[in-house]
C-alpha cells in the first residue's frame, strides 16, 4: 500500500459519492404555483396520523372527516353523516345516516363498515389510544345497513354527539395492518379535503388537495405544515417569506402588526391555566384558604403581564365568552376580603408574615412542569399573590414523572380545556369518582352537590336543564374552589393576507394541525 | 514503501508477515482476512454487552415510556387507559427481559417498531442512513482536504505568523462544541444574512429533492461538521510534516536540488501524512458524535437525529438498533485503522493485533 494507492482509493470514493448524490436527486417536477400553495409554521408535530391512535379526535384533521364537524361557532354540522344524529327516547342510542358516494383517497367507497371498524378498534384494549377514555360512554356500534350506523351507550350521555367529530379510518387499508405499528400511522388514507404526500419527521408534513373531495376541491392546492420548534426561528422564517403563516407567542406576533400583507389573528380558547388545591392537604383542603386564594389572585394582571393581554381571566374551565358560562360567577380581585376570610377562619398572621392555625402553617408546594415558561410565570404570580395574604407557596419544577406521585398533596399548575361541551372539562376535573384517576380530578375534589349536578348535566338531553345544572356547578365552585383558575390563553397567529373565508374557532388546549385560522383552509378562497 | 517510512531501519520483515515479501505487487490478504475474522468474532460479545448496558441505562432513566409514547394525551387520560397502555407496550418488564426479547427477535431479523417515529425500525434505518452517510462523507472529505492544506502550510514555517494563527484557531475550534458552531452558523447565515436555509433537506414549500437545493441545504451542516473535525487533522498533519521536514529523505531530496514544492508535497507530506491516515479510522466515534449534534440542529433527516429522538423518548427498539449500528461503525473504524497501520509500518504484525 502506498500513499498513491491510498490517494487513488480516496479519489475514487469521492467520485463515487458525488455521482451517487447526483443520481439520488431527482429533477424538480414543478411544484404547485405560488397562488394556490400555503405554508404554515407549527410548533409541534403529531405523534401519529392514525385516528385509531388518537389523531384528529377533536376534528379538523385535514386528511379525514368525522361523522359530524364543528362550524365556526362550534355548532355541530353533518359531515360524513347527512344530518345530525337521531337520539333515542332513553338517550342511549344515536343513529347516523351516512353520506353516499363518498370515497377514500385510494378510491374505495366509504360505508358504515368503516365507521364500525374505527370505533370498535379504538374501544379495543389492545389499541394504544391514550384518549380511549373519551369514548367511555360507548357500549357498542353496529351497521344497520351500508349507510346507517347505530351507537349504543352504557349510560345517557348528552355530549356524545360532540365526540363523533372523530375521524373515520379506512377499514380496507387500516384493517389489514397492526393498528399500533402499521404503516397507516404515517401513510394515512382518508376521505378528507387533503391527502398526505410526505411526512419528513421533525421537518414538515406536505399535503395536496383532494380533487374528488365530496365537499368540493379546496382552492388551496398545496398545503405544507413546517415543524419549527423555536419561536424566534419561526418568526424569522415568516418574515423572510419562507412561511405564509405561523403560530407565535403574543410578544413576537406584535412585531408583525405594522407589516404590510400580514394579519395578526387572535383565537379565543378554552385553554386554561389553573392551580389544583388538593383536598388531601390540610392547608389547601381548607375551604377558607381556598376561597381566600380564589379572590386574592390578580387574574387581570396575569393576562396583562404574562400573556401580553392575549387572554381572559378564568373563573372555571368554562371561558367567560362561552354560552355555558354562569353569569355572575366572576370574582373580583380583593385581597382585603381574602384576609378577612382567613382571619375569621382562625388563620392568624405569624411573626414571619405567614399565617398559621393551631400550629399549622399556611404553606404548601406548587409544581409546574420543567421548561414550561408560561406555567412557570403563572406559578410565580400565584405565589406572589398568595404571599400578599400570608400564605406561603413554594414553587418547584419537575418532569411529570416527578410531579405525578406528588399530586395527591402538592398543588400543580394544571392546563387543559375543551370548548365543545362543558361536560368534558367539568366532569373530569370535579367529579369525585374520578378523584386521582390518572390525570383526572388531580385536586381530588369531592363535593356531593357538584357530583349530582354533573350527573344531571351529563344525562339530560334537554339544553335548559343542562345549562341550569352547569350554572349550579360553577356557582358551587365559587363557594368551594377546589382549583384556582387563572387565565384562558388566546392562541395567536400571524398570516399573510389575500384569502377570504378566514375565521377562527374557540380552540381547545391541545391545538394540533386542526387549530389556527387554517382550521377550515379547505373552504378558503383567493381574494379577488 | 520502505523509503516512505521515515526513520525505519531497513531490515527484513518478520517471518509472520512473510506473505508481504511480495513487495509492492501484493497486499497481505491472508493476515488481513484473519484479522478481520478475529475482529468480527470479538464484535459479538461487544455488541451483546453494549446493548445490555443500553437497556440497563434506559431502565434507570427517570422517563416513563408510557408518557413519552402518549405525549400530551397522557396528561388527560384516566388510570385504566394508562395502565392498559403500559401493559400493551410491555413497559413493566424487567430490563433484562426486555433486552432478551429484543435480542431474540433482532436475531430473527425483526428489529421491532419505533415508538416515536411509528415506523418499523428497519424502515427508519434504510430511509435515513443514506442522508447520514452523505453528510458524514462530505464533511469528512472536506475536513481531510482543508486540514491537510492548512497543516502543510502551517508546518512550512513552524512558529511563523500563519502557523500561530492556524494552530490557535485549531485549538479554539477543537474546544467549541459542534452544536454551538451549528447554532452560530444558523444565526449568521440563515437568520442574519439569509443566504442559506436554516435546516431540512428541501425548501419548505417543495418536496422534491433537486441537486441544487440539496447542495444549498447540505452546505451548512456539512461545513459545520467538517469544521468540528478539521482541527484534529490540521494539528496532526502539521506535526507530521514538520517532523518529516527534518528527516533524512527530505534532507536528501533538498540536497538533490529538488524544488521546495516537490520536497514539501512529494516527500514531507507523504511521510508526514501516513501516521495520520492510519489513525483516521479512530475518528469514527468523533464523527458520529458530531453528526448527532449537527443533524439535530439542522433538522437533517438522518440516522443521528433519529438517535437523539429515540434517546429522549425511551424508544428502546430504535435506540438499540442505532446503538448497534454506531458500535459497528466504531469497530469497523478501529479495524480499518489497524489494517492501515499494519500496512504502513512493516514492523507491525497484523497477526498480533
Amino acid at each position: 500500500m502506498t500513499a498513491r494507492r491510498i490517494r487513488t482509493v480516496a479519489a475514487a470514493a469521492v467520485a463515487a459519492l458525488v455521482g451517487a448524490a447526483g443520481c439520488s436527486a431527482p429533477a424538480d417536477g414543478g411544484s404547485g404555483s405560488e397562488d394556490t400553495s400555503y405554508v404554515v409554521g407549527i410548533a409541534n408535530e403529531p405523534d401519529t396520523l392514525s385516528p385509531l391512535l388518537g389523531y384528529g379526535k377533536d376534528g379538523n384533521s385535514k386528511i379525514f372527516d368525522g361523522l359530524l364537524r364543528h362550524d365556526t361557532d362550534l355548532d355541530l354540522q353533518p359531515a360524513l353523516a347527512t344530518e345530525l344524529p337521531e337520539v333515542g327516547e332513553d338517550g342511549l342510542t344515536y343513529t347516523y345516516t351516512l353520506r353516499e358516494g363518498v370515497t377514500f383517497s385510494d378510491g374505495k367507497p366509504f360505508t358504515a363498515d368503516d365507521v364500525v371498524f374505527t370505533y370498535e378498534t379504538i374501544l379495543d384494549e389492545g389499541t394504544n389510544n391514550p384518549a380511549r377514555g373519551e369514548l367511555d360512554a360507548l357500549e357498542s356500534v353496529r351497521a344497520e345497513d351500508d349507510h346507517t350506523v347505530v351507537f349504543r351507550l352504557k349510560y345517557p350521555y348528552a355530549a356524545f354527539a360532540e365526540r363523533t367529530v372523530l375521524p373515520i379510518a379506512s377499514r380496507a387499508v387500516a384493517g389489514e395492518q397492526d393498528v399500533n405499528t402499521g404503516a397507516y400511522n404515517t401513510e394515512p388514507v382518508g376521505t378528507g379535503p387533503y391527502v398526505l404526500t410526505s411526512w419528513s419527521r421533525g421537518e414538515k408534513l406536505s399535503f395536496r388537495a383532494n380533487p374528488d373531495y365530496w365537499g368540493g376541491a379546496p382552492e388551496v392546492e398545496k398545503l405544507t405544515m413546517a415543524v419549527i420548534g423555536d419561536d424566534d426561528v419561526r418568526a424569522t422564517r415568516l418574515r423572510s417569506g419562507d412561511l405564509d403563516a405561523a403560530v407565535l407567542p403574543p410578544n413576537l406576533a406584535k412585531t408583525f402588526e405594522d407589516e404590510d400583507g400580514k394579519t395578526v389573528v387572535s383565537a379565543a380558547s378554552a385553554d386554561f391555566r389553573g392551580v389544583t388545591l388538593p383536598t388531601g392537604h390540610e392547608v389547601t383542603g381548607d375551604r377558607a384558604v381556598r376561597r381566600a386564594l380564589d379572590i386574592a389572585v390578580n387574574r387581570q394582571a396575569m393576562v396583562d403581564n404574562i400573556l401580553d393581554g392575549a387572554g381572559q381571566a378564568a373563573y372555571g374551565p368554562v371561558p367567560t365568552g362561552s354560552p355555558w358560562f354562569a353569569e355572575g360567577t366572576e370574582r373580583k380581585h380583593d385581597p382585603d376580603v381574602a384576609r378577612e376570610i382567613l382571619d375569621d377562619a382562625g388563620w392568624k398572621p405569624g411573626s414571619d408574615g405567614t399565617r398559621a392555625k393551631d400550629g399549622l402553617k399556611a404553606a404548601f408546594t406548587l409544581w409546574y412542569p420543567a421548561g414550561d415558561r408560561l406555567r412557570q410565570e403563572h406559578a410565580l404570580a400565584f405565589a406572589g399573590d398568595a404571599k400578599e395574604i400570608g400564605i406561603d407557596v413554594t414553587v418547584e419544577s419537575g418532569t411529570w414523572e416527578v410531579i405525578e406521585p406528588a399530586m395527591k398533596r402538592d398543588a400543580v399548575l394544571a392546563g387543559g380545556g375543551n370548548p365543545a361541551d362543558p361536560d368534558f372539562d367539568l366532569y373530569t376535573l370535579l367529579h369525585s369518582e374520578l378523584a386521582g384517576d390518572g390525570f383526572h380530578n388531580m385536586a381530588r375534589y369531592d363535593n356531593p352537590a357538584v357530583d349530582e349536578k354533573l350527573r344531571e348535566g351529563r344525562e339530560s338531553g334537554d339544553h335548559d336543564t343542562r345549562k341550569a345544572a352547569y350554572d349550579a356547578v360553577q356557582r358551587e365552585l365559587q363557594q368551594n374552589p377546589g382549583y384556582v383558575f387563572l387565565t384562558h390563553i388566546d392562541h395567536v397567529y400571524v398570516m399573510s393576507d389575500g384569502w377570504t373565508n378566514v375565521t377562527t374557532q374557540v380552540e381547545p388546549h391541545d391545538h394540533g394541525l386542526g387549530a389556527g385560522p387554517w382550521w377550515n383552509i379547505e373552504d378558503w378562497q383567493r381574494e379577488k | 514503501m520502505k523509503t516512505l517510512t521515515p526513520g525505519a531501519p531497513v531490515r527484513p520483515a518478520p517471518a509472520k508477515t512473510a506473505p508481504r515479501g511480495g513487495g509492492r505487487a501484493g497486499l497481505p490478504w491472508g493476515p488481513m482476512a484473519r484479522l478481520t475474522g478475529r475482529r468480527l468474532l470479538a464484535a459479538v460479545p461487544v455488541l451483546a454487552a453494549v446493548t445490555f448496558g443500553l437497556f440497563a441505562l434506559a431502565a434507570a432513566s427517570p422517563f416513563d415510556p408510557v408518557k413519552q409514547y402518549a405525549g400530551d394525551a397522557a396528561l388527560r387520560a384516566d388510570q385504566a387507559t394508562l395502565d392498559q397502555l403500559r401493559e400493551n407496550l410491555g413497559a413493566d418488564a424487567h430490563f433484562a427481559e426486555q433486552w432478551w426479547r429484543w435480542l431474540s427477535s433482532a436475531l430473527g431479523g425483526d428489529l421491532g417498531h419505533s415508538t416515536t417515529l411509528r415506523q418499523p425500525v428497519a424502515q427508519v434505518v434504510t430511509e435515513r442512513i443514506g442522508w447520514s452517510v452523505l453528510l458524514c462523507a462530505v464533511a469528512f472529505v472536506l475536513a481531510v482536504v482543508v486540514g491537510t492544506l492548512l497543516g502543510v502550510t502551517a508546518a512550512r514555517r513552524p512558529g511563523g505568523l500563519l502557523d500561530r494563527c492556524v494552530t490557535s484557531t485549531a485549538y479554539v475550534l477543537q474546544a467549541a462544541p459542534p452544536f454551538w458552531l451549528g447554532l452560530l452558523a444558523v444565526w449568521l447565515f440563515a437568520l442574519q444574512l439569509g443566504v442559506l436555509p436554516a435546516g431540512g433537506l428541501t425548501d419548505t414549500g417543495s418536496d422534491t429533492v433537486t441537486a441544487a437545493s440539496l447542495l444549498r441545504h447540505l452546505t451548512l451542516p456539512a461545513a459545520v461538521l467538517a469544521l468540528s473535525q478539521t482541527p484534529w487533522f490540521v494539528l496532526y498533519v502539521r506535526q507530521g510534516v514538520s517532523d518529516a521536514l527534518h528527516e533524512d529523505p527530505v534532507r536528501g531530496a533538498r540536497s538533490r536540488g529538488l524544488k521546495e514544492r516537490t520536497v514539501l508535497y512529494g516527500h514531507a507530506l507523504r511521510s508526514g501524512l501516513l501516521p495520520v491516515l492510519t489513525l483516521m479510522g479512530s475518528r469514527v466515534p468523533e464523527l458520529i458524535t458530531g453528526a448527532l449534534l449537527v443533524e439535530t440542529v439542522f433538522s437533517w433527516p438522518g440516522i443521528a437525529s433519529a438517535t437523539v429522538r429515540a434517546a429522549t423518548a425511551s424508544d428502546f427498539p430504535l435506540l438499540a438498533a442505532l446503538t448497534v449500528l454506531a458500535t459497528l461503525a466504531v469497530l469497523l473504524g478501529n479495524l480499518l485503522a489497524d489494517l492501515l497501520y499494519g500496512l504502513a509500518d512493516p514492523r507491525v504484525a497484523l497477526e498480533e493485533m
